[in-house]
């Protein structure tokens, strides 16, 4: 018998346990992990739910194995994922690599600590954002989204796993550790009000099916194995029936298509929230931890009269090119807070293209940064003088 | 900054005393069963138990943006390190409670409320040390007007398990109890010098 899948009602639950509830209420039915902190959570109470819903837990040796065995699960037609942190997400990127190749969807979370290496395994920090970007190799588009409260947590996850069927890919949530570890209000809605978006299915006989041939947004649909279509899958560079062909336009083609497949649909893809944007001349962009002091910090600055404005990026990658290069022209400055020593903040200044000063508001890991160090930075552009820079 | 409508709590002890559980009925008795809004974060080392570790709670009755306690207006310690780390933190008109049999206090700053237990004796007397925290949870309900004490022992009994409803609730309610004879202990005090 069925365990409750969608546990509805109004809970005060850390974000790990959060992310657990937003996969199983989407139909995730497969996790392989390997417990670290501070995402352990994720895969204890996997572990525990997902054999009353049907569900299977696999304890792995390792993370390679991990996403190895959630990308086999998927093409299995089940909805599959698994969580790491900063460590276990070096591990992985080789096979995310794959995912990507073989255009598997998935979901993977990323629950930060501060690095490198080990680093400190039981403090925030925000420092694999470019990794999830581009720490597999080769040239691609990833699609990564960045919670900040426990109920982001639910709610993204259900967002990265329908993101991941309908563009075929793995899904990152690049949580932190405050977010895995803070309890707060988490609201889990009825099961008919939760929004699943399945992949899309073949609808041509079997012998006309080709498994990469595309429909016209780049997306190709996709049979499970055993569902009587013939498949292959590989990471060698692969035309539309999936059989390696070792050639420059066959490259062309496919990467081409694995890039358009998400530039061409990042309208449907990027989702910011944006507050008192009309009137601002000064723009706190932030996400996930860091977006919450963020949000302190331009309301402290409106209550001063400061005109700030603030965009919390729900989703990283892609990056909100088109909002940016936008505003910057009519903006005294750009404000970014992160828990690195300044990596979004490199995406926020190429696409404000010199036409406003982009700041960053750093921390090195291990704490959050408090919203008082925002409002200087805010309060430093409005009065038009450059930020100190702290020396590290 | 101001976080005017918040209330900061750091609650302080070492791994297995069941810290972090302690914040999380707390803040679970705020946002469920008391309306307000809560976060709790925690602070422990790469150690499971024994090492130092805190839980921090906010309850507002806005949204909680920041959710980092650095200056609390409660500080409960349950451990001498706990204690040795965190004192200097707590705020001007603070109120700092502590298991007298865990933590040996030296002199406070006059603007602090100060209540002591011996809440892990208590919970040792009714069979379990484990129940200390449940024992400190009653006692800082009956001292300090942070959530409804109705809210925060329906919180403790939907938090634990099933078999051991009956000994939280009266570990709950022996910390209680000797919190609401100290008030009243005091407020006879503070009557018999008024009539002096």
């Amino acid at each position: 018998m069925a365990g409750k899948a969608v546990m509805t009602g109004t809970y005060f639950m850390n974000g790990d346990h959060a992310c657990c509830e937003g996969a199983l209420a989407v139909g995730c039915r497969f996790f392989a992990g390997y417990p670290i902190t501070p995402a352990t959570e994720i895969a204890e109470r996997m572990s525990r739910r997902l054999p009353e819903c049907g569900g299977i837990y696999i304890q792995m040796e390792d993370e390679l194995a991990s996403i190895a065995a959630v990308l086999g699960a998927s093409w299995g037609g089940v909805k599959s994922m698994t969580s790491t942190s900063g460590p276990g997400f070096s591990l992985m990127m080789e096979n995310i690599g794959l995912g990507i190749c073989t255009e598997t969807p998935c979901v993977v979370c990323n629950v930060q600590r501060a690095g490198p290496s080990t680093g400190l395994p039981t403090l925030v920090a925000q420092g694999d954002m470019m990794q999830a970007r581009w720490g597999s190799h080769g040239h691609y588009e990833v699609i990564a989204l960045a919670p900040s409260s426990p109920q982001e947590m639910f709610d993204f996850t259900i967002r990265a796993f329908n993101l991941s069927e309908q563009y075929r890919l793995p899904v990152i949530i690049m949580a932190d550790e405050v977010i895995g570890h803070m309890n707060e209000r988490v609201v889990i809605p009825r099961e008919e009000e939760i929004t699943i978006t399945g992949r899309r299915k073949p609808t041509v006989p079997p012998d006309m099916f080709k498994p990469y041939q595309a429909d016209p947004d780049g997306v190709a649909p996709m049979a499970s194995c055993g569902e009587g279509y013939r498949i292959h899958v590989t990471g060698l560079t692969h035309d539309e029936r999936g059989y390696p062909v070792m050639d420059a336009a066959t490259q062309e083609n496919m990467t081409d298509r694995l890039i358009r497949k998400i530039r061409g649909n990042k309208d449907k893809i990027i989702r910011t929230d944006n507050a008192y944007l009309d009137d601002a001349d000064i723009v706190v962009t932030a996400y996930g931890i860091s977006a919450r002091s963020a949000k302190h910090a331009v309301r402290e600055a409106r209550s001063k009269g400061i005109r700030a404005g603030l965009i919390k990026l729900e989703t990283v990658w892609p990056f909100p090119e088109d909002l940016i290069r936008t505003l910057a022209p009519s903006l005294k400055a750009l404000i970014m807070p992160e828990i690195n020593a300044g990596q979004m903040v490199l995406e926020l200044e190429r696409c404000a293209g010199g036409a406003c000063p982009v700041e960053l508001v750093s921390h090195l890991g291990g704490g959050l940064i408090h919203p008082a160090a925002i409002l200087d930075a805010v309060m430093a552009a409005h009065k038009g003088k450059k930020k100190k820079k702290k020396e590290a | 900054m101001t976080f005017d409508c918040e209330k900061h709590i750091l609650i302080t002890g070492f791994g297995g005393q069941g810290i972090i559980m302690a914040g999380d009925i707390l803040g679970k008795a705020a946002t469920i069963y008391d309306g307000k809004n809560a976060t709790m974060t925690q602070n422990y080392g790469p150690e499971a138990r024994g090492g130092s570790c805190a839980s921090q709670v906010i309850i507002s009755t806005e949204d909680i943006l920041f959710p980092s306690v650095y200056e609390p207006q409660v500080l409960v310690c349950m451990s001498q390190e706990g204690y040795t780390k965190n004192i200097k933190s707590l705020k001007k008109n603070g109120t700092f409670i502590w298991d007298e049999d865990l933590v040996k206090a030296k002199k406070h700053d006059p603007s602090w409320k100060t209540y002591h237990i011996p809440a892990t004796r208590f919970a040792e007397e009714l069979g379990n040390t484990m129940m200390a925290n449940i024992v400190m949870l009653g006692f800082v309900a009956a001292v300090e007007d942070l959530v409804q004490i109705d809210a925060l022992r329906e919180a403790v009994l939907d938090s634990v398990p099933a078999n051991t409803k009956e000994n939280n609730a009266k570990a709950f309610d022996r910390g209680r109890e000797y919190g609401e004879a100290i008030l009243k202990g005091r407020a006879k005090q503070e009557k018999s010098r008024d009539r002096a």
